[in-house]
């Protein structure tokens, strides 16, 4: 199985296909949909965001609280088409990665593929099992937002699916 | 006349929400064990296997088997003959649900303003479903809802003289377009009767019902339609995690109620495989 490392580059994710399982450790940082709306707004104030996103990994994910003892509570990936109206402009700013569940929008992949991004499924309703791959977790904006805030991850091989690739092929076909 | 402090109420509820969080219902468990037995799918298989590993982590580690615990949805059934002391019980369902949520770590997923969305996300209020029965008992079930699958849910007021064709088709196109968002397998609950409110309630009460319709003989005429719908949504090629597959769902369950000479309502309330739900009797 191909295993990539974060920050990820154009060049990194070019050969990835769709439908292909790849293991992503390093960091990711997690956002769904009020996270989105703040970045949304940022960028329309001409805003700094809470992250560089050149060569980053969003992860849709609010996590539940953490349990004593442990780096995350369960942390699986929410319903991705949600955040499909913020995307396009996260990817025209540098996102080079997406990790959710289930299908995007056209304009979604359109722009996947001009921006030379990837779109990447996790195991949707595992959050037990992918919380063992967090090695750490730390919230770096949006506190405010409760299980919704931004949180900075490393995680150490993170099964994921190629969803949709740089070229602009889906793993569930065309819609 | 049985007198229940509502205190044990609070007590069970929290035992209740923990226990459906975090450890997975044994009829779902042995439904996705026969589907991984089925499913021909290697992908499909091993996304299966994936799932039911999820389970034993969540178990072991005592985690949320899935991170959004939901909007928990709590039945009582309350016998006639009970007499409640202590304070109001729709308070002591909620600092139930509240408590348990807490000690557990599960997800403040609420938000107390569903317009503007302001403020600070919440573990209450739950939504609460009662029911007056005879005796004197209390059957408390707690449902914790995600909302995935419950933005998927579909209601349709048909005619009282439509083909049965039709409303197939509409339960399965609800499957359809949830597509390989929902997390699938899914578990369909169906509510057919009653009126348009009690439609949705009866599908959502469906999913209570012991996933087993996938290997039951057929005895009733709901038996029959629930294996002619699991049959036809699992032609649909979704698969686990939607990467095409056997199995799109688990089980199709189905609750019906007499209804009005001039209509049928049809409710479907999709629930991911991640179907959990915990019951105590008082």
């Amino acid at each position: 199985m191909k295993r990539i490392k974060t920050p990820l580059t154009r060049e990194g994710i070019k050969n990835l296909k769709a439908g292909e399982n790849v293991l992503l450790s390093g960091t990711i940082y997690t956002a769904r949909d009020q996270a989105h709306k703040r970045f949304a707004e940022a960028i329309k104030k001409g805003a700094k965001l809470p992250f560089g996103l050149k060569g980053e990994v969003i992860y849709y994910c609010g996590p539940t609280n953490t349990p004593k003892g442990k780096v995350i509570g369960s942390c699986g990936p929410t319903t991705s088409s949600r955040m499909d109206k913020f995307t396009p402009a996260l990817l025209k700013k540098g996102l080079t990665a997406m990790i959710g569940k289930g299908g995007r929008s056209e304009e979604v992949i359109k722009a996947v593929r001009k921006y030379g991004a990837v779109y990447f499924l996790a195991p949707a309703g595992c959050g037990a099992l992918i919380a063992e791959k967090v090695k750490s977790a730390k919230i770096v904006a949006y506190k405010d937002l409760g299980p919704e805030a931004v949180r900075k991850l490393e995680v150490k091989d993170f099964p994921l699916v190629v969803g949709i690739d740089m070229k602009g092929a889906s793993v569930y076909g065309k819609k | 006349m049985k007198i229940i402090r509502t205190s044990t109420v609070t007590k069970a509820v929290s035992r209740l929400c923990i226990e459906a969080n975090i450890n997975l219902r044994k009829d779902v468990l042995a439904a996705l064990k026969s589907a991984c037995r089925r499913e021909t799918n290697p992908r499909a298989k091993n996304f299966i296997r994936d799932i039911i590993k999820n389970a034993s982590i969540a178990k072991r580690n005592n985690i949320a088997i899935c991170q959004d615990t939901g909007l928990p949805v709590v039945f009582l059934e309350i016998g006639q003959g009970i007499q409640f002391t202590g304070v109001d019980l729709n308070k002591a369902v909620q600092k139930g649900i509240e408590a348990g949520y807490k000690k557990a770590g599960l997800r403040n997923s609420i938000v107390t303003d569903p317009v503007c969305r302001k403020g600070k996300q919440v573990f209450s209020p739950g939504i609460i479903h009662t029911d007056l029965v005879s005796g004197s008992r209390l059957k408390i079930t707690v449902l914790p809802k995600g909302f995935g699958c419950e933005n998927k849910s579909r209601l349709k007021m048909f005619n009282p003289t439509v083909d049965i064709a039709e409303i197939k088709e509409f339960i399965v196109a609800a499957v359809r377009d949830a597509g390989p968002d929902a997390c699938p397998p899914y578990i369909v609950g169906v509510g057919i009767g009653g009126t348009a409110d009690y439609a949705c309630l009866l599908a959502k009460k469906a999913l209570l019902k012991k996933v087993t319709s996938y290997e039951l003989p057929v005895t009733s005429y709901e038996s029959k339609l629930e294996k002619d719908l699991l049959k036809e949504i699992n032609k649909l090629n979704i698969g686990p995690m939607g990467l095409g597959g056997k199995i799109t769902a688990l089980a199709v369950n189905i609750e019906t109620q007499p209804t009005h000479i001039a209509g049928l309502p049809v409710a479907v309330n999709i629930s991911c495989h991640a179907l959990r739900s915990a019951a105590a009797l008082l």
